[in-house]
């Protein structure tokens, strides 16, 4: 159970000088050119005040663009190999919302089920984060049909609910308390008050559950390729995504010497799968966009018991061509449920 | 960071080359580091990461068996970067390996049993390294069958262990030329590896099929034993989808809920029946 605290609007600023005199990095959603994303930011007053959603993912913080696993130096019948070790700061990501806090879990469900990854870990491990509920909304929000919601605690160290006097703060997790502990004096207590009042309402769109039981049947459907017409494969909805972690690993490197990098990669992508051969398990763009729908809705619960989306809708507002996710996804619901 | 680094592969020497076929090489393979040496083991049906530095790395089965100690071996066509970067390197060279990864050939369940392989082409290597573990066991299995099948004469792989698996009076080899590959040389049969297989017509009984080759030689094949009367879970194969990570992370080779690389490579039809064909 949380621990109930009432914050201050103009308390932010000194919570912020707290975590800095703590020796932790701030990232926050900033405004620049009309959109809002996260950026090293040093008081209160830089932060956003009117997004709905960044439109890149906090994912960056814990599994970089690129990243380097390792290097080497070359020499005739000699290779002097070192492995990487991250940079992995003391960060704290604030303000971004619960769904997206929601997305740590299942990065960590695919870097940590077998093997561990020790580049993930070693960031997360680094990494608090202070969302902040919804008050509003967009034709992209999904969040309550696959199990989250505006007010969802999950993900978040500290939840912030924004109420009339700043914020009502639910402190979830040692690092939540940790950061309470920098700066004791800003959080009141506070009791359980109306927090859902607050929030925006976002109805549910489909009925998951449904839906998840309903795809194996659709598999070999039309379906897919009739959505995936327009889709150009140009993976934009994996890289904003934030509980897409499919990644390629390629090398950089001259005769002398050479790294090796990992990167965000896309199952959208024509080449994903595809063998020096030229044979290529799914050479059609209706079976890639397949795959992304049926990887997060039927293979993540397979496998992982639980889904590979939140309902963010950063998918659907940085699609070129719009393809709207929630919209294709009550289509395959309907789909499910049709003789 | 406290936890290994999982990307990290091990340091190989190449300790010999083979010319198998055109484009195509084995490497014998040694640590470079003694301790890693020791602590290494693998059983057949794995598979590997191997890098060539400087242009990256790439996933082949272990080639040998693991009843022949202290090297691995890797059979490879030139046919991309990694490939070809892998192909100009030398005898006393270095190359990295990760690995022994994904599941195997459950041998020990096999025991009394017939063994059927069939496979053309590229695709003998992973069987290779299961039918030298049979051999090495050989008194555990009953008879042996070996189809094999390529392109052209030249195409075939192996050539001086297809010709020590032909002199054994305990093995059954089949070989076999795509029309027009053969030579005036050649003995062995000419035809596609399926309708050859069709013509050997293997009696299913107590027996084990395990067939590795080109998607059609697969598809082809497939529906031959089952007029034969082989049982989809006594039918096994191998799957190479493409692979980055090796250790169930990167998504590349996810079939359906399996990863190749984990639940896999390994795989009875039965199971692949359960699974999308997207291999």
């Amino acid at each position: 159970m949380a621990d109930l605290y009432q914050l201050s609007a103009a308390s932010l600023d000194a919570l912020f000088t707290a975590l800095q005199g703590d020796g932790r990095r701030i990232l926050a959603p900033t405004d620049r050119d009309g959109r809002s994303e996260l950026n090293p930011v040093h008081s209160a007053g830089e932060v956003a005040q009117d997004y709905i959603q960044t439109s890149l993912s906090a994912k960056e913080t814990v599994f970089p663009k690129v990243e380097q696993l390792l290097s080497y130096d070359l020499a005739p019948g000699r290779v002097e190999l070192a492995g990487a070790t991250p940079r992995a700061e003391p960060t704290v990501v604030f303000g971004i919302r619960p769904c997206e806090a929601g997305g740590f879990q299942a990065l960590d469900a695919v870097f940590n089920w077998d093997s561990r990854d020790a580049f993930f870990n070693a960031r997360m491990a680094n990494l608090a984060v202070i969302g902040i509920g919804c008050t509003r909304k967009d034709d992209a929000c999904f969040c309550t049909s696959v199990g989250g919601g505006p007010g969802d605690t999950k993900g978040s160290d500290i939840l912030l609910t924004p109420n009339p006097g700043g914020y009502l703060a639910e402190v979830l997790t040692d690092k939540g308390r940790a950061i309470q502990a920098l700066a004791p004096e800003l959080f009141a207590p506070a009791e359980a008050a109306g927090k859902a009042a607050l929030l925006v309402d976002v109805p549910a769109a489909f009925d998951q559950p449904a839906l998840t039981a309903g795809l194996p049947a659709l598999f070999d459907g039309p379906l897919w390729d009739e959505q995936a017409l327009r889709c150009i494969g140009c993976g934009a909805c994996a890289f904003v995504c934030p509980t897409c972690v499919c990644f390629d690993i390629q090398e950089e490197a001259d005769k002398q010497s050479g790294r090796r990098l990992r990167s965000w990669d896309s199952c959208g992508s024509s080449q994903f799968t595809l063998h020096a051969s030229g044979h290529n398990p799914r050479a059609t763009q209706g079976a890639r966009w397949r795959q992304r729908v049926y990887h997060k809705f039927s293979y993540y619960p397979d496998r992982y018991g639980q889904l590979g989306c939140v309902g963010c809708g950063k998918c659907t507002r940085a699609c070129p061509v719009d393809m709207n996710l929630k919209e294709h996804l009550v289509e395959a619901s309907q789909a499910t449920v049709e003789p | 960071m406290s936890e290994p680094n999982i990307y990290l592969p091990h340091l190989m020497r190449i300790a010999a080359i083979t010319e198998e076929a055109p484009g195509v090489r084995t490497f014998r393979l040694e640590f470079v580091d003694e301790a890693a040496a020791q602590a290494f083991s693998f059983r057949t049906g794995q598979f590997g990461l191997y890098s060539a530095f400087g242009d990256g790395e790439s996933t082949f089965c272990i080639a040998s068996s693991p009843t022949r100690k202290g090297y691995i071996e890797c059979t490879f066509r030139e046919v991309g970067r990694v490939t070809a970067g892998l192909a100009d390197k030398e005898v006393g060279d270095i190359v990295g390996f990760r690995g022994p990864y994904g599941n195997i050939f459950p041998i020990e369940d096999w025991k009394g049993k017939n063994l059927l392989f069939i496979t053309g082409g590229i695709a003998l290597p992973p069987l290779r390294s299961a039918i030298w573990n049979c051999l090495d066991l050989r008194d555990r299995f009953g008879d042996i069958t070996i189809v094999y099948g390529a392109r052209t004469v030249n195409d075939l792989v192996y050539k001086a262990e297809l010709k020590e698996w032909a002199e054994r009076p305990d093995v059954n080899l089949v070989l076999t030329v795509d029309p027009g590959g053969d030579t005036p040389e050649w003995t062995g049969k000419v035809g596609f590896v399926p309708p050859v297989v069709e013509q050997l017509a293997p009696s299913p009984v107590n027996t084990i099929a395990l067939v590795c080759g080109p998607p059609i030689m697969i598809k082809l094949t497939m529906p031959i034993l089952n007029k034969l009367g082989f049982a989809p879970e006594n039918i096994y194969t191998t799957l190479e989808n493409r692979m980055k990570c090796g250790v169930g992370k990167c998504g590349r080779c996810n079939t359906g809920s399996s990863y190749v690389c984990k639940d896999g490579p390994v795989y009875t039809l039965a199971q692949l029946g359960q699974l999308p064909a997207e291999y």
